[in-house]
């Protein structure tokens, strides 16, 4: 009974069917399980709302249009036309994010990002992504980004110290942010939840409000949550790609 | 001093730098409608910059309150 109002085990890791691979143990999980179902998830919405393909959008279409439109122009405005050849993957980025979180205020589901070592992977991909291209694209003259323009020779030694941490957090501030978020989220609302329960009549409908005013929150952070992930990844992208011009 | 004893002082001493990202979060909203009062036509178009920088200021909270955590459980 205790196990049920622990606030923390909405985050256990079940293994749901046992698949040890040599000494190594590949279980499929309930992490894993909401994975598939948020990807599948976003591949039946968008399907099935272009599978009328009108040229006057009903309700479902206009969803998915203005999805891919909001995306679009987000690359387009931080990014520039250089960025559009990663739209794919900053589209798939923003909806596996999107539609994790709000998988996740489902209630009886496991949130995908509610685990550190599942945004920080998202969060590495981009990171060596962005680093990649950028040398790919300008050779050693990428390491100019350090190098801001107009700097006194004095400061400049500390000032590039300072440019390279700052640019080897970004995987970390860009995982933890979402992690933390997620987590702290999720949690407040198992904690208020119980409180409604313990409370009971004493407390009237005013904790009962509360949670369902934090519900309402936490589903507005998941949305800004995969919003700042993906913006960020833009701008990363557009100092990679564009330097600092 | 009793480890257990420190852990608990430590995480407590490590929410202090939420003060700082109430003034942050505070200033970033407060701006936002001073700018807005002023110049209403402008606003949407500021809004998502509005939102950028609500969410990397409460990055820092998030970090502050991570840093509790690890001083709680991992230490």
């Amino acid at each position: 009974m205790a196990e049920q109002f622990d606030p923390l085990h909405q985050f256990q890791i079940e293994r749901l069917f046992e698949i040890p691979i040599g000494g190594l143990d590949a279980s499929f999980t309930n992490s894993a399980l909401f994975m598939v179902v948020a990807v599948t998830a976003i591949t039946a919405f968008l399907l099935i709302a272009m599978s009328g393909r009108s040229l006057v959008p009903g309700r479902l279409q206009s969803m998915a249009e203005l999805s891919y439109e909001f995306i679009a122009n987000m690359i387009r405005e931080n990014a520039g036309r250089a960025g559009m050849k990663y739209f794919p993957f900053i589209f798939s980025l923003f909806m596996f994010v999107l539609f994790s979180n709000l998988i996740g205020m489902i209630p009886y589901t496991f949130t995908v990002t509610s685990h550190i070592i599942v945004t920080f992977a998202l969060a590495l991909v981009v990171f060596i992504g962005v680093t990649v291209i950028g040398f790919v694209r300008h050779g050693l003259h990428f390491l100019t980004l350090f190098v801001p323009s107009g700097v006194p020779m004095a400061l400049l030694p500390l000032l590039v110290v300072i440019e390279v941490l700052s640019y080897l957090i970004r995987p970390i501030s860009l995982s933890v942010r979402l992690f933390a978020n997620m987590t702290a989220g999720h949690t407040m609302l198992k904690v208020f939840g119980s409180f409604v329960v313990m409370l009971g009549v004493l407390g009237g409908w005013a904790p009962l409000a509360f949670v369902v005013a934090l519900t309402g929150l936490e589903v507005g952070i998941a949305f800004l949550q995969a919003y700042v992930f993906t913006i960020l990844t833009c701008i990363y992208l557009n100092d990679a790609l564009h330097l600092h011009h | 001093m009793d480890p257990a004893a420190a852990k608990l002082i430590g995480a407590g001493l490590a929410t202090i730098a939420l003060a700082g990202v109430g003034v942050g979060i505070g200033n970033i909203f407060g701006s936002f409608v001073s700018g807005a009062l002023r110049n209403p036509a402008a606003a949407p178009k500021v809004f998502g910059n509005v939102l950028l920088g609500f969410a990397l200021t409460e990055a820092i909270a998030l970090f502050a309150l991570l840093i509790a955590l690890l001083l709680l459980f991992v230490f």
